[in-house]
């Protein structure tokens, strides 16, 4: 992958949007991360096992709130629209599928 | 970059494959509170774990959060106690489980492990006494944990022991009726004990260890059914694969968790246990796994090989994945924490001595597993015995968590909830194996242990 610069590496987080399709997914998160000061690194979507599925990196090195109220606010934003929304850190997934 | 379905592929063995951290734990060296005086000793053992595990369980739902994975417990263990009470002037040794039930409430953990003797060449004079108080310490205490090492490959077999563990599994579960004997449940008889494992309730801080540090426990059975489905129909190679790969995974989050707490807790991290720990839950079975394999029930002839390859796959993919494996390291196979297991019992699939076969090929022995009230502390020692033997002569650990459930029959069910789960009552051979368990002495050590 491609390595970040020293200062976003523990800062990066992937933001996970699982469910059924429809209107607003993205500018619902996107929203978020903007009113917050969090910058996207990568947007993909697609369509696996049936579930539309988006991932987003992004980096809170300048994020004005913590992961833990990030987490809180997207998932108030995911029941309203009927999705699962997580927050992560990236370490997680790149410890599992990196060497 | 990572990919969508990599990180997909995370997600869903987190929420949907009930993938977690089993336990974060933390070893906690009691060495140096032992005192003449046993009000000074217990407080001073109150004051240790109270002050380096205060901020675990603030630390393990921290991490919990912010990678998303379920850390599903916090626990401690300490130096095994006999050790540590010998130097205090009493005779009864409850006033120390007392206390270690205690400090894990006032730091929040749900189970601390320790109260502990290693027996297997001989007792001391603080080992009879903390043997003989493992009964009303595990009747007294909700989160204090007892094992007892009864045998080694160097040592061989104390017998003695053996006989006194069988009285005393039989007293602490009459000590507990009212809750079906629950006491058993916190109660292990092991051979070739670890020095370093997180689980319970075998878990002690052993006496080669540092002051403190973080062992971690992965589990993964749901994750790891799901990969041999996918390999539906191949060869054995391909399934051998299929489990290392997702072993492999499953460790690297053990790995990275475990540092990560290590680091903020400011302790050394230790090792992680890659044993694939169930849990009562649908679809976090060990016993699932080995039906995806192919096999109508758990238990049923093949059931033993399946378990060996699904065993050493876990070892061959989880060595890969972390810097320090240790502990147990295997599969689990207890029988009231596994939907599967359970299931197998039920239709007459798996028996206790399938059960004792299973434990040859994989950690960690005889889990669990209720047998009728009425069984005697004799045929329980020598249940005892057959499994530590299996242990010894095989270098390898073997335990038994024996719960003979007062008042219950073969066909009865035991309730403990949670995640000690429920399990059926289990038939044990009605013959008598009095006169063998109480011939007493030693077992001596095997030809192999020669090794010098």
């Amino acid at each position: 992958m491609s390595e970040a610069s020293e200062t976003t590496i523990g800062s990066r987080i992937i933001v996970s949007v699982l469910g059924h399709d429809r209107v607003g997914i993205i500018a619902a998160v996107t929203n978020i991360l903007a009113e917050s000061n969090i910058n996207i690194l990568d947007i993909s979507q697609t369509i696996i096992q049936e579930f539309f599925t988006m991932m987003l990196i992004a980096d809170m090195g300048n994020s004005k709130i913590d992961l833990a109220e990030l987490k809180d606010r997207l998932t108030k934003t995911g029941e309203e629209l009927g999705l699962r929304i997580e927050a992560q850190h990236e370490d997680i997934f790149r410890y599992m599928h990196r060497i | 970059m990572l990919t969508i379905q990599e990180m997909f592929e995370t997600i869903k063995m987190v929420q949907r494959e009930h993938l977690d951290i089993r336990t974060i734990t933390m070893g906690i060296s009691l060495r140096d509170c032992a005192h003449s005086d046993v009000k000074i000793a217990c407080q001073k053992i109150y004051d240790k774990i109270t002050r380096l595990a205060n901020k675990l369980v603030a630390v393990g739902d921290d991490l919990e959060r912010e990678f998303g994975i379920p850390i599903v417990n916090k626990r401690i263990s300490v130096t095994p106690l006999a050790l540590v009470a010998e130097a205090s002037e009493t005779e009864c040794y409850v006033e120390f489980a007392r206390t270690l039930d205690r400090a894990a409430e006032a730091v929040g953990v749900n189970f601390i492990g320790g109260f502990s003797a290693l027996v297997h060449k001989g007792f001391t004079n603080g080992d009879l006494k903390l043997l003989a108080a493992i009964p009303q310490a595990l009747a007294e205490t909700e989160r204090v944990c007892a094992s007892v090492n009864v045998a080694t490959t160097k040592a061989g077999i104390n017998m003695d022991a053996v006989w006194r563990m069988g009285q005393i599994v039989k007293e602490t579960g009459e000590r507990t009726a009212e809750r079906d004997g629950l006491g058993c449940a916190k109660l292990v008889v092991f051979a070739n004990v670890p020095e370093d494992n997180p689980f319970m309730a075998g878990a002690f801080h052993g006496v080669g260890e540092a002051e403190c540090v973080i062992n971690t426990g992965v589990s993964g059975p749901g994750a790891v059914r799901s990969a041999v489905e996918k390999v539906a129909g191949t060869d054995f190679g391909t399934l051998s694969e299929a489990i290392k790969k997702t072993a492999f995974k499953i460790t690297r989050m053990g790995e990275l968790v475990g540092r990560a707490a290590a680091e903020r807790l400011q302790v050394p991290f230790g090792i992680v246990d890659v044993s694939l720990a169930p849990t009562p839950k649908v679809g976090d079975s060990v016993a699932e796994i080995l039906e995806a394999m192919g096999l109508e029930r758990c238990g049923t002839h093949g059931s033993t090989a399946a378990l060996a390859l699904l065993n050493d796959a876990v070892k061959k993919g989880g060595a890969m994945a972390s810097s320090y494996v240790g502990g147990l390291s295997g599969a689990f196979i207890p029988v009231s924490e596994d939907a599967g297991m359970i299931r197998a019992v039920e239709d007459g699939a798996l028996t206790l001595d399938k059960l004792e076969a299973m434990t040859c090929v994989c950690s960690v022995g005889l889990d669990m597993i209720a047998v009728p009230g009425s069984t005697s502390a004799e045929t329980i020692a020598a249940i005892i015995a057959d499994e530590v033997a299996i242990g010894v002569i095989n270098q390898k650990t073997t335990a038994v968590r024996l719960i003979p459930a007062p008042g219950k029959n073969v066909g009865d069910f035991v309730e403990f909830g949670g995640l000690l789960g429920r399990a059926p009552v289990m038939a044990v051979n009605a013959f008598s194996s009095t006169e063998f368990v109480r011939r007493g002495g030693r077992i001596p050590a095997p030809i192999h242990s020669l090794r010098n």
